[in-house]
């Protein structure tokens, strides 16, 4: 084992770039091993960039990481190492999925690193008894609050023993109480794991100070590194914040003043913020459960509580945007109401995360903003330029705000929520992640609103400095208010020494005895039997289930995708068998008769009696012949000339007319097809009735027409005059009617979908998510985790296939002729290399939007024209038959065709089945490729 | 409507297009639709017997035979490929030809002795298009052969008899508006409907979905702007996007790389796709007050999309339906945009003609967007 004290991770020269903005900057660092390091600074300035890579997670640009004493930079060391390390990373829970219980989620890592079942059990269950989720462990990790889901991701980081544990921001946003449960977790696990190596970055100074060793950064540099007392000492701060501030550049310091607020005139008068008893109730969850303040003219009211105990549904309740279950609010003394747009312009208010137009420049979104609430041009501009003076924001008018760090963009928010002059200012959460000095400027700014403009500042915070700094807050938990007074009177109240102290204690209070040793203490964590390193396995059917079992429990637990799938294909089933016909009938015609004797009428006779036309009011003349051709009123008209009987019972050479509707090609040609053989028939019936043929086919003719059998009638009809007959046989589908082609077409055409969809999703998600970060860090390789995701999109896929088959054999009644082992291996193929190509897009795409798109545009148009649906593959040139034969769509079609109609087994369909084989080999390698094990 | 309201849906309207136009993903997606997916659908040559793969087992080896053979041309045909009659059925089973010809043996000397022999023509059944087209083709051609084979080789008087029974009544077929019946000149135009159907209800939904997961929209709401201003915002923005790609698509991809002519009025066509988008990017935006999230979006955009693009008459003929799903698809306007887009570039028709069509799509899109605007503001709240 390792020397304690040596350096568990060692740097030098580090770089790392995001397109232009650098997040690291030659940073050459040693980190102590055995002991808690803490990482420091505000959000941005490379704790987590740094902390991804010493766990691997993001591919190293420039430098040298060396961890556990490898190379990270070579691929198979960090495979052999990274067993060894935990990393949670940063965000609540971002790495668990909380469609998964508590014990699934565990058991998915535990798998991810090859452990057999019964280890899996003993760990997960002494893990969950440590940490006091024995409780929980069926609840769904999406439900758990933000406490618990710290601790899941902790068992989770623990399931196989790490001689390194690496926490990015790990108690961010979480209650007081719970945060120091956490901690107190950590010590008691670190007391008996002595060499086990933990590194956290935090925003909380007062938790750093308990670490061994702290790395104080800004900027993408290392400012200092020691222990809290010795940066303390060597600064000659009081605290760490204070030391943090001392060890920036000095040009930062000088514009920093020394923070005072002026005491609060308490002025009579009606309170402008009233709340009696206000709930919210979303299904059975209360996330607000009866609130009640009032906020006076002036006055900063604060708000404080952990993410998730109803702060901001509270504030949403206060703007309109969200009704409340009961209870009532006052602005201004008057009861608050949603339609009232009046009052909207004496609010303002600043949302949770940053919700300006970040593709816009600031001074767009000043101007938009100042353009919405109708400022007079004179005024707008005048105010306009005040804002932006006042807030220091003339050196970034025309950067994009996306592009802005975030103590301006915070300062940026605050002048666009303010550009209206409001009275009263809802602001949630306006700080978090700022770092202590552009915290101290916005600050500033707020308390120059309210005392000097009497502006109402109703604030929300889960920092307690900035609590302290509020006139009176609120402390909140789970929907209730624990307490409401001046930060010093819940101080008193309570004999603590800070709000920090008093706050845990309102909490233990409201919570109960029970909840103070929440952890059963006395409960051994895991002891280490002899660290069972399995072997690194280049290939773990354990690992890929791993995968693929997370995978089917989300897609089993969310009705929208399975719904999708399952009715969404029934449906366009449906749909598309019996709407997508070739089938050219119910035509519209219409007949311009100039002649008007028997034998005119017995012409039009012969379409007349013809299922395939319909007739539509005789056409009065030239010109409207025109008109509702135009108009698609009638796809085709005849015209017959004056003279027309007369001309032929002289044998006087005339002629019929006939337009057609080109409008759609295929029709107009099938249209032609029609008239022709009903022509050819008017003429044979025309020589019977002269008495020049024989009467056999005579009556074979006219039992085409009344069959209304068109296609036949031509060869009847052809058979009637010529020397030699023209036999046309329509093989597979002697009615030739389309649905015998369209049934199966449709099932390909779904089964190229709807998994190539659902399957775009499932990579992309992840990576928006974040829990891709399980692929970077743990053993898994790329391969298991595409086909563990993969598997169950096959398997829905088949029941996909299942469901059309079953749809198109007994609704539409296609019988099914031909070789059902033969469709089925080549619906499993298919849908494979299908779901192969959501799988590389997925792969290959950033967002999940753009995966959904991409795959939808691209595939329905060579799905719907290019495969062969419509037109034969073979018929197809240049780009079209290339997209065409690039598709596995082409070939299943004929499989499915072929197995439905053509009654053909597997030796007539090996060469298809064998193409589709090919295809996913090479879509698996493609996703191979463009899929990294590491964050670029 | 007052100057404020407007003025709302004006500028809100710019911050749409500035944001549109820094979404490379979405421009992508616009540009791809509107050039190379009109380009390629435009070469498919789907609705046209083309390259229609022969097989012919030829046992009579005769003068006849081989005229016939050789009047199977292209681009309507293939060069026919000799099989043998044993062959026929794996062929067949493999697709590999669409149509089988089997001249039988003696079959010249039988058509001058007047046995009446008979071609057998096998035709796959399941390529529809081909097969119909085809048949109707290649008895054309086979009868003018033979009857011109046994006109130049029989007497002078048989074949005048003959003649006269056929030709007393002539049938003199004109096709409107595409006289050479070419698909692309179908095939583009039905691209861009296509396109514009998918791209506007997608940028439209995305379009609230991504102010919604942004928090822009809450933003947005707390501000005196309605809905109805939010909604027509995205509504006059996205159609101002599209209406240009369709405009510059028609001009420079169909007019221009494709020559294909136009003979209707585009102005008029301009105005009824304004229209149509007015009633798509409505129906976007009701798709987005009922999804939560983008990928919700995107599986219900799929189930609406697919079936009144596929369905409109802008693939299949619309008659040819059953007559429910017919009825149905009448009432959806993605079909009456089929009907007086082809009314209008192809048949060269005018507003008299159109503007029950045109009237028709904006009354649906106007309930589109009022069942936007109620179901608005209940789903932002959910979503807080």
């Amino acid at each position: 084992m390792k020397v304690s004290r040596a350096s568990v991770a060692e740097l030098s020269g580090v770089s790392l770039r995001y397109g232009v903005t650098k997040a690291l900057d030659d940073v050459t660092l040693a980190l102590p091993g055995g002991c808690m390091v803490g990482l420091i600074g505000p959000d941005g300035v490379g704790k987590s960039s740094l902390l991804s890579l010493i766990a691997g997670a993001r591919r190293i640009q420039n430098g040298d990481v060396h961890v556990l004493g490898c190379d990270f930079s070579d691929r198979r060391n960090r495979a052999d190492v990274c067993p060894r390390i935990a990393y949670m990373p940063q965000g609540l829970g971002k790495n668990l999925y909380p469609d998964l219980s508590v014990r699934e989620n565990i058991d998915f890592f535990g798998r991810l690193f090859d452990q057999p079942l019964k280890e899996r059990k003993r760990r997960i269950s002494e893990l969950l008894q440590a940490t006091g989720l024995s409780r929980f462990s069926e609840r769904l990790a999406a439900k758990l609050s933000g406490g618990m889901r710290q601790k899941l991701g902790l068992c989770c980081a623990l399931i196989h023993d790490p001689d390194l544990l690496i926490l990015d921001e790990p108690t961010t946003g979480v209650d007081p109480l719970s945060r120091r449960q956490f901690w107190s977790l950590i010590a008691r696990m670190r007391s008996q794991r002595q060499d086990m190596s933990v590194i956290t970055a935090t925003a909380y100074m007062e938790e750093a100070e308990q670490f061994d060793w702290l790395v104080v950064m800004n900027e993408g540099r290392v400012l200092a590194t020691g222990t809290p007392m010795a940066i303390e000492t060597k600064t000659g701060a009081s605290s760490l914040e204070e030391a943090f501030i001392a060890l920036l550049p000095q040009e930062k310091q000088r514009a920093r003043k020394v923070f005072t607020i002026p005491p609060l005139k308490r002025g009579g008068g009606e309170p402008v913020i009233v709340a009696r008893d206000l709930t919210r109730r979303f299904g059975d969850f209360t996330a607000v459960d009866h609130v009640s303040f009032s906020i006076q003219r002036g006055e900063i009211f604060g708000f404080l509580g952990s993410n998730g105990c109803g702060k901001t549904t509270t504030m949403k309740m206060l703007t309109g945007l969200l009704p409340a279950s009961s209870g009532e609010a006052f602005l201004f003394g008057k009861r608050l109401d949603a339609a009232d747009k009046r009052a909207r312009f004496r609010v303002g208010y600043m949302s949770q995360s940053f919700s300006l137009y970040t593709e816009l420049t600031v001074r767009q979104n000043i101007d938009l903003h100042a353009r919405l609430f109708h400022l007079p041009k004179e005024e707008a501009k005048a105010r306009i330029a005040t804002l932006v003076e006042r807030f220091g924001l003339r050196p970034y008018l025309d950067q994009n705000a996306g592009d802005l760090p975030l103590g301006i963009r915070q300062r940026l928010s605050l002048a666009v929520a303010i550009v209206h002059a409001p009275e009263i200012l809802i602001l949630d959460e306006p700080t978090s992640g700022v770092d202590p000095l552009a915290r101290d400027e916005f600050w500033e700014l707020l308390v120059d609103l309210s005392r000097n403009q009497s502006v109402t500042i109703f604030v929300s915070t889960h920092f307690m400095n900035e609590a302290a700094r509020c006139d009176r807050i609120a402390l909140m938990d789970a929907g209730r208010v624990l307490a409401m007074g001046t930060p010093a009177d819940l101080v008193a109240a309570r004999h603590c020494a800070n709000l920090e102290d008093a706050f845990i204690s309102y909490l233990e209070q409201a919570e109960g005895p029970q909840a103070s040793n929440s952890g059963a203490s006395l409960v051994r964590l895991p002891t280490r039997k002899a660290p069972k390193r399995h072997p690194a396995v280049w290939f773990s059917l354990r690992r890929l289930f791993a995968y693929a079992i997370r995978e089917g429990l989300e897609l089993a637990r969310d009705p929208i995708r399975i719904g999708f799938a399952l009715l969404g294909t029934t449906f366009l089933m449906i749909v598309f068998a019996a709407g997508i016909s070739t089938d050219v009938d119910n035509l519209s015609f219409a007949v311009l008769d100039r002649d008007n004797t028997p034998e005119s009428r017995a012409y039009l006779e012969e379409l007349r009696g013809s299922s395939y036309f319909i007739e539509k009011a005789a056409i009065a003349d030239e010109s409207s012949l025109e008109k509702r051709m135009q108009s698609g009123d009638i796809k085709a008209a005849i015209e017959i000339p004056p003279n027309f009987g007369r001309f032929i019972k002289k044998a006087v050479p005339t002629s019929v007319a006939a337009w057609i509707d080109g409008a759609m090609p295929f029709r107009a040609e099938t249209i032609r097809g029609y008239l022709q053989a009903a022509h050819q028939q008017f003429l044979s019936d025309l020589a019977i009735r002269s008495g020049q043929r024989a009467a056999a086919t005579f009556d074979e003719a006219r039992d085409a027409l009344r069959n209304s059998d068109l296609a036949l009638l031509g060869a009847a009809a052809a058979r009637a005059v010529p020397p030699a007959r023209i036999e046309v046989r329509f093989s597979y589908n002697q009615d030739f009617d389309s649905i015998y082609a369209m049934a199966p077409g449709s099932m390909a055409l779904l089964l190229a979908l709807i998994p190539a969809i659902l399957m775009a999703l499932a990579i992309v998600r992840e990576k928006e998510l974040g829990s891709i970060t399980n692929l970077y860090v743990t053993p898994v390789t790329r391969l298991e985790f595409l086909l563990g995701k993969q598997l169950p999109y096959i398997g829905v896929a088949m029941v996909n296939f299942a469901l059309l088959f079953l749809i198109i054999v007994f609704l539409f009644r296609v019988p099914l002729k031909g070789s059902f082992p033969a469709l089925l291996l080549g619906a499993l193929l298919y849908v494979t290399s299908t779901t192969g190509i959501g799988m590389l897009v997925s792969a290959f795409c950033r967002t999940q939007i753009a995966a959904l798109f991409g795959t939808a545009i691209v595939t329905v148009l060579i799905a719907t024209q290019f495969s062969g649906m419509m037109t034969p593959v073979s018929s197809l040139a240049g780009f079209p038959a290339i997209m065409g034969r690039c598709f596995p769509m082409t070939y299943f079609l004929k499989i499915s065709v072929g197995a439905f109609t053509k009654a053909l087994g597997f030796i007539e369909m090996q060469g298809s089945l064998l193409t589709l084989a090919v295809f996913i080999p090479i879509l698996i390698g493609l996703s191979l490729i463009v899929l990294r094990k590491q964050e670029d | 409507m007052s100057s404020n309201t407007l003025s709302n849906i004006f500028w809100l309207g710019t911050k749409e297009l500035r944001s549109f136009f820094k979404d490379y993903v979405l421009l992508g997606f616009v540009i791809w639709s509107f050039t190379f997916s009109v380009y390629t659908q435009a070469q498919s040559n789907s609705q046209e017997l083309h390259n229609a793969s022969v097989g012919v087992a030829d046992e009579d080896h005769s003068p006849l035979s081989r005229r016939m053979i050789a009047a199977l041309l292209p681009p309507y045909f293939k060069p026919p490929q000799a099989i043998i009659a044993s062959d026929i059925e794996r062929l067949m089973d493999t697709a590999r030809y669409t149509f089988v010809i089997v001249i039988p043996p003696d079959f010249e000397r039988d058509v001058l002795a007047r046995r009446y022999p008979a071609v057998q023509v096998d035709i796959d059944a399941t390529a529809m298009v081909q097969a119909g087209l085809g048949s109707n083709y290649i008895q054309q051609i086979f009868s003018t052969e033979i009857s011109n084979f046994v006109s130049r080789n029989e007497g002078a008087f048989s074949s005048r008899s003959q003649g006269t029974s056929q030709s007393s009544v002539t049938l003199a077929v004109r096709v409107a508006f595409n006289p050479n019946v070419t698909t692309s000149w179908f095939t583009s135009i039905m691209g861009i409907i296509n396109s514009v159907t998918m791209l506007a209800i997608i940028l439209a939904g995305a379009a609230i979905i991504r102010e919604r997961e942004h928090g822009t929209m809450d933003h947005l709401l707390v501000m005196p702007v309605t809905p109805f201003e939010i909604a027509m915002s995205k509504v006059w923005a996205n159609s101002l996007v599209i209406t240009i790609a369709v405009g510059l698509s028609l001009t420079i991809v169909v007019r221009m790389l494709l020559s294909i002519p136009v003979v209707g009025s585009v102005p008029l066509f301009m105005v009824g796709v304004a229209i149509y988008l007015f009633f798509a990017t409505a129906i976007g935006i009701f798709l987005a007050t009922i999804a939560r999230t983008m990928p919700q979006l995107g599986l219900l955009y799929l189930l609406v999309a697919m079936p009144m693009n596929m369905l409109s008459g802008s693939n299949t003929p619309l008659e040819s339906m059953p007559l429910a799903l017919r009825t149905i698809m009448t009432a959806v306007p993605s079909t009456h945009f089929v009907a007086f887009a082809q009314s209008i570039l192809y048949r060269g028709a005018g507003l008299t003609v159109v503007w029950p069509d045109f009237l028709f799509v904006a009354m649906v899109g106007g309930l589109f967007l009022f069942l936007a605007l109620i179901r608005f503001r209940a789903v932002t709240i959910q979503s807080g």
